[in-house]
């Protein structure tokens, strides 16, 4: 498509400069330019750590904050120059419940209808309308106080979509979700994208990234170490993971010390998984080069790459991640 | 401003029930202000311990002041206790209940729901005001029940209908300003617990100034201050216009004092919102 729901480039970001209050020691750098770009209608997942400038990116897209250099559109708006255009455009649910415990659930959905622009009896059927779809409305006149964490952060989502938002973001919506509840949230998201509505969301999971999204940005110190659909991305690792079982720990520390780009560890099982594109000849090399004697690995196995795999493979310190690194920063 | 050619319009756009609404921008923040009101004043009423505390002190404090004190102050003041210091509980109440609304502020700060506010397109200013105006809302409460009891217990003003108006516009400025105040500082305190530690002080406030005793009887120094610190003309104008006595420049002086600390608060709370949220 030719025209992005969201589109940024070069957007940075630091904190504790000397012109805000409260800044003190040297700024922290959040964000070292983000270039990011989104097709209406699809979902978008940002992925990374904790502490990796998720939040910030999702609060500057959402107008909340400033970026210190760099430009992005939101529904086709600049953030900085037609925030207000931006805002009647989008909705944001945040980590934290943005509803009050001290309200129904009706109570917050009518609220946020009115804020929204809605009419009284608008905002009144579109709370009716929201507390059925998100399985509230036996509950939807008790407060909110006494919500489970699942029903506490359904209503929340229902609450960012009072006024139909064409851009809708999420900012780790299943944190702290159970797995039914989670699941839940994903059919949810589905039917949003579904009905045409763009959907950016962050997470650390990588498993929610892949089931979600139809693109992935991963996210690492600022910086977007690789975007794609979630099958590119794997395709980058080489698809392929070699986990080789050694014989004593002193053998794994070696071999750990030795290949900064694996990307599984498991010390208790002595385990450690290194990428490969799975062929035969791959598989020897490796083998050959990490154990040229012959006794340090035990067992071996292939499986298929997982986008945690991808992950750790792209954010991994040091020398250098192994096959992909290449093509990672292509966008 | 024209819709751009190029943006993408997926059909909710177009059903959209918000586009009218845009239309308006000033009714829209007339709504806007009016719904953070009803929350606030939603959320007082949930607040049952807070609640109780801002209507049952009051009645508490004028009762200790008129039983207590009374007696002993009474002969002081040229009227009867009760006429005397009804003004000054009136104040004290205002003082304390408008210093909620730091506590109020703070909480909202400590949630995510002032940044869904905000993408939602509600200016700083609308979600302050909605606890601004609970606050008077609460307040007002709080002064019925006050004077209704001072009425069980002998307190019988004189002022016309025009002179409750006047009176009462006086207060309400009072509650107006140091309400707005509350909310500057509940953008300052780090936490609802810092917050309360201002709803003291406020308190404190009318103690050094005419309400509870004429300032000739204070200290040289301290009745310099009383006499010039704002809860004193709020006093006096109160005073005045309760009793029929002619007020004088006291309302004057009240109003303009009012003025300048909401003026001040309104201009302090926004810089401090921007900066506390942006």
């Amino acid at each position: 498509m030719s025209i992005a729901a969201i589109e940024a480039t070069g957007l940075t970001k630091s904190y504790g400069a000397p012109s805000r209050a409260g800044g003190t020691g040297p700024p922290v750098t959040v964000l070292r330019g983000i270039d990011l770009r989104v097709a209406p209608g699809t979902v978008f997942a940002l992925l990374g750590p904790n502490g990796a400038g998720k939040t910030t990116t999702v609060r500057i897209l959402a107008t909340l904050t400033e970026p210190d250099a760099g430009t992005a559109a939101v529904a086709g708006y600049d953030v900085r120059d037609e925030r207000h255009r931006v805002r009647r455009a989008i909705s944001l649910t945040g980590q934290f419940a943005a509803v009050d415990e001290a309200q129904t659930g009706r109570e917050n959905l009518r609220m946020m209808a009115r804020l929204a622009g809605l009419g009284r009896a608008a905002a009144r059927a579109r709370a009716a309308e929201l507390l059925d779809r998100f399985g509230l409305y036996g509950a939807g006149d008790r407060l909110v106080r006494t919500y489970s964490g699942g029903m506490r952060r359904r209503v929340d989502l229902a609450a960012g979509l009072v006024g139909e938002p064409e851009v809708i973001f999420l900012d780790e919506p299943t944190s702290g979700l159970d797995p039914h509840s989670r699941r839940a949230l994903w059919d949810t998201v589905g039917e949003l994208a579904a009905n045409g509505t763009t959907v950016f969301l962050t997470t650390q999971y990588l498993e929610e990234a892949d089931r979600l999204s139809d693109r992935v940005a991963v996210l690492h110190d600022g910086v977007i170490v690789a975007q794609g659909t979630a099958a590119e991305l794997k395709s980058r690792t080489a698809g392929h993971r070699l986990d080789l079982t050694l014989a004593t720990s002193a053998a794994y520390l070696r071999l750990t010390a030795r290949t900064p780009h694996a990307s599984h560890h498991d010390p208790g099982a002595r385990t450690l998984g290194l990428p490969t594109d799975g062929s035969a000849r791959h598989v020897r090399a490796l083998l050959d080069e990490l154990d040229p004697a012959g006794t340090d690995v035990t067992h071996f196995a292939v499986h298929t790459a997982t986008l945690d795999d991808v992950f750790l493979t792209l954010t991994a310190p040091g020398p250098g991640p192994g096959p992909g690194q290449g093509t990672a920063h292509h966008a | 401003m024209p819709d751009k050619p190029s943006r993408p319009s997926p059909a909710l756009a177009l059903t959209n029930p918000r586009t009218n609404a845009c239309a308006n921008p000033l009714t829209n923040v007339l709504t806007n202000v009016l719904t953070m009101t009803g929350r606030s004043i939603r959320l007082s009423r949930r607040n049952v311990d807070a609640l109780i505390t801002a209507l049952a002190l009051p009645a508490l404090l004028l009762l200790i002041f008129v039983y207590f004190f009374g007696g002993a102050i009474g002969g002081r003041t040229g009227t009867r206790y009760v006429t005397y210091v009804v003004p000054g509980v009136l104040l004290l109440c205002a003082g304390f209940g408008s210093s909620s609304t730091a506590v109020a502020v703070t909480e909202d700060l400590k949630g995510g729901i002032v940044d869904r506010f905000r993408s939602l397109d509600v200016s700083g200013t609308a979600i302050l005001a909605g606890h601004v105006l609970a606050s008077v809302a609460r307040n007002l409460l709080a002064t019925a029940l006050v004077l209704a009891l001072a009425f069980a217990i002998g307190f019988r003003p004189s002022a016309s209908p025009a002179g409750w108006l006047a009176a009462v516009s006086v207060l309400v400025a009072f509650i107006l300003a140091l309400s707005w105040l509350s909310a500057a500082v509940g953008l300052l305190a780090r936490s609802p617990e810092a917050a309360g530690g201002y709803t003291f002080f406020v308190s404190f406030l009318p103690y050094p100034s005419s309400a509870f005793v004429p300032t000739d009887t204070m200290p040289r120094w301290l009745a310099a201050f009383s006499d010039h610190q704002p809860v004193t003309p709020v006093i006096e104008s109160l005073r005045s216009l309760l009793l029929a006595q002619p007020p004088g420049t006291a309302p004057w002086v009240a109003l303009a004092w009012c003025g300048g600390i909401l003026a001040g608060a309104v201009g302090v709370a926004g810089v401090l919102f921007r900066r506390r949220v942006g």
